[in-house]
């Protein structure tokens, strides 16, 4: 599995229209779900549930990181929605805006989760969020991702 | 200034990366050099010692035990959360500056230098809530436990294998292994090791209340802990009481260490005051607040279980089976088991039944836990795994303390499950009407069994029923992320 398919134009969805961390999360899953991605949506929302309740994943700057590892995830994959509304994810500073639910196989090869570590780090920079939010076009959105997130 | 940093978090896909990127823009825009290790599931490069060497201070923004976290000790530390890092990089910078300008930490480097490593669990630093915190202070104490278990009990079974069940006998009352052993014999070696395999067992609740409250609150709590968990067995508490111990001795420890010492006193705090104050206090309240209940409370058992002898015979065996494994040692195993034994020198059938029953029940704890964390490793920890393996003969010898380790790191899922399971035993042996005219000895006394092939379906019933019960106490979500967080914390990756 090449680096180049961790998101899709299909799995970017620009204008989340939930307003609550759950159904988000379920929103962003079900498109993961019909890429084939996910191959089991309840089994997979109540893992990231599961990691959501240890401490919420809202970081500060308006994101949110639903995140888990999961047997019923097959590659790595990250959904990404952006709610204009802003959605509140646990953060102390307000609700979040720029929402990546980032799905890891259960024991994927270190490989695999070096792109991960890669998006993690973009996540806190300010020019890779100020592009997320300036973005009008889904296609636009997955090839800056997968760019910026490409081993160099 | 140098800067050496550590990140981890629970997943290992996310947060821990976040950390390293935030500390690093934020040092850079500070003007410092800072070099991260990310602890997390991309595989974790350890940092070049020269660099360790070089570094003026340590940052440890960890929500899981930083691994091999030794080789950062007598440097100024940081510690926090990974949240901390992410949403306040330069506060962390900020504060690591503070620390170099304080100088190497008198107290914290010795402690820190004595953790980590070696695979074992060790203490907590973390912004974990308190259920998972209480967690891992317990899995502290199990860690360092089981090989006091394994090594003991596994003497005992050899003890009992080599010299047979009377080997309890070899050793003339009033004299001790020394006066009567010899070199050539069987039985002399037998009791020998059964005389080592018991003192093995007389640290365990000592050691398991000792590195509960090291987990809690580092090095000066050795001594209470160590103290109450004796004092716990001299009362006949148990493993019970020494988990109580442990966690009061930390408790206590951390109290104190809050105090507003004068600076003349700070030296002396952590090797004689905080040791002293803390040993007294835990010895008192076990001693007098504990011991007497107990004393009671076995009186009072006693005297009920002797009103019940013309009672139901599979309810009296369910009765004994939930005593056994309630507290594996403690008191309320001891009366039943007592019970058992007193009754064997009337030699009656029904107190032959009632000593079968006892075994069976005392034997499935540690078997269930067996068997449940065979087929389902997941659920356990890596150091349970291995308990798990020797729980096997520690079950099939009749040690129902091979249990301990479960137990403690896990009392409220544990125990009702294994006191189910010995229920079901202790019944069923009833039931088939089997008969032991031994006191101990597991498998190796078989053939002084009465209905023994019933006898082992008994017992393998009460396995079962153990693990079938414990295998979905703990797949709940709650216990996964638990166990996910201690499994974190021992190394291995999530």
């Amino acid at each position: 599995m090449s680096d180049q398919t961790l998101i899709t134009a299909d799995l970017v969805d620009l204008d989340l229209a939930a307003t609550e961390r759950g159904a988000a999360t379920r929103s962003l899953a079900e498109r993961l779900a019909a890429a084939g991605r996910v191959t089991d949506l309840e089994g997979f929302l109540a893992d990231v549930a599961a990691r959501e309740a240890q401490m919420p994943t809202g970081i500060e700057g308006g994101i949110g990181i639903p995140h888990c590892r999961s047997a019923h995830v097959t590659e790595p994959t990250l959904g990404f929605g952006r709610s204009n509304g802003g959605i509140d994810w646990g953060a102390a500073d307000g609700p979040a805006t720029l929402i990546f639910l980032i799905a890891a196989p259960e024991g994927g090869g270190s490989e695999h989760m070096k792109i991960l570590a890669a998006l993690a780090r973009r996540l806190i920079r300010q020019d890779f969020k100020d592009r997320l939010h300036a973005a009008t076009d889904p296609a636009d959105v997955a090839d800056y991702i997968r760019q910026e997130v490409t081993p160099k | 200034m140098k800067l050496v940093a550590v990140t981890s978090c629970p997943t290992g896909i996310a947060h821990t990366y976040m950390a390293a990127e935030s500390l690093e823009q934020s040092a850079q825009a500070a003007g410092h050099e800072i070099t991260v290790e990310t602890q997390g599931s991309a595989g974790s490069e350890p940092m070049d010692p020269a660099i360790i060497a070089e570094a003026d201070a340590v940052i440890f923004a960890a929500d899981v035990e930083v691994q091999n976290r030794q080789r950062f000790a007598g440097k100024p530390l940081v510690q926090t959360g990974v949240k901390t890092a992410i949403n306040d990089g330069p506060g962390v910078i900020a504060q690591a500056e503070a620390a170099f300008a304080a100088g190497p930490p008198a107290e914290t480097s010795p402690a820190a230098a004595g953790t980590g490593g070696g695979g074992m669990a060790t203490k907590v630093t973390s912004d974990a809530g308190l259920g998972t915190r209480l967690r891992q202070w317990l899995m502290t104490g199990v860690s360092y436990v089981i090989p006091f278990v394994a090594a003991g009990g596994l003497l005992i079974a050899l003890a009992f294998a080599l010299g047979g069940y009377e080997i309890t006998d070899y050793v003339p009352e009033g004299s001790t292994i020394v006066d009567v052993f010899e070199w050539g014999s069987l039985d002399s070696w037998a009791a020998l090791m059964l005389a080592i395999g018991g003192t093995a067992f007389g640290f365990l609740v000592p050691v398991l209340a000792g590195f509960i409250a090291y987990a809690m609150a580092d090095r000066p709590a050795l001594v209470p802990g160590f103290v109450g968990g004796a004092v716990a067995v001299e009362v006949g508490a148990g493993f019970i009481g020494g988990l109580a111990a442990g966690l009061l001795a930390g408790a206590i420890v951390m109290g104190i260490k809050r105090w507003q010492v004068p600076k003349a006193l700070r030296g002396v705090m952590p090797v004689v005051v905080i040791p002293l104050l803390s040993t007294l206090v835990v010895g008192v309240v076990m001693f007098v607040v504990l011991g007497a209940p107990l004393a009671a409370l076995t009186e009072g058992l006693t005297e009920w279980l002797n009103g019940l002898s013309g009672a139901n015979a599979i309810l009296l065996g369910i009765l004994l089976g939930l005593m056994m494994a309630f507290d594996m040692g403690g008191p309320v195993n001891k009366v039943a088991y007592a019970f058992a034994v007193a009754g064997l020198s009337t030699g009656t059938e029904a107190s032959l039944q009632i000593m079968a029953a006892v075994m069976a029940a005392g034997m499935t704890p540690p078997l269930g836990l067996a068997l449940a964390s065979t087929i389902r490793k997941r659920l356990f920890t890596e150091p349970e795994q291995e308990a798990g393996r020797t729980a096997w003969l520690l079950g099939a010898s009749f040690i129902t303390e091979g249990a301990i380790p479960f137990a403690a790191g896990d009392p409220l899922r544990v125990i009702p499950s294994i006191m189910t399971g010995s229920a079901v035993a202790g019944g069923l042996s009833m039931l088939f009407g089997c008969t032991l005219r031994a006191p101990h000895g597991g498998i190796f006394v078989i053939p002084l069994v009465g209905n023994p092939l019933l006898y082992l379906v008994a017992i393998a019933a009460g396995a079962v029923v153990t693990a079938a019960l414990v295998i979905p106490l703990k797949s709940t979500k709650r216990a996964l992320q638990q166990e996910a967080v201690l499994q974190a914390q021992e190394g291995a990756p999530v």
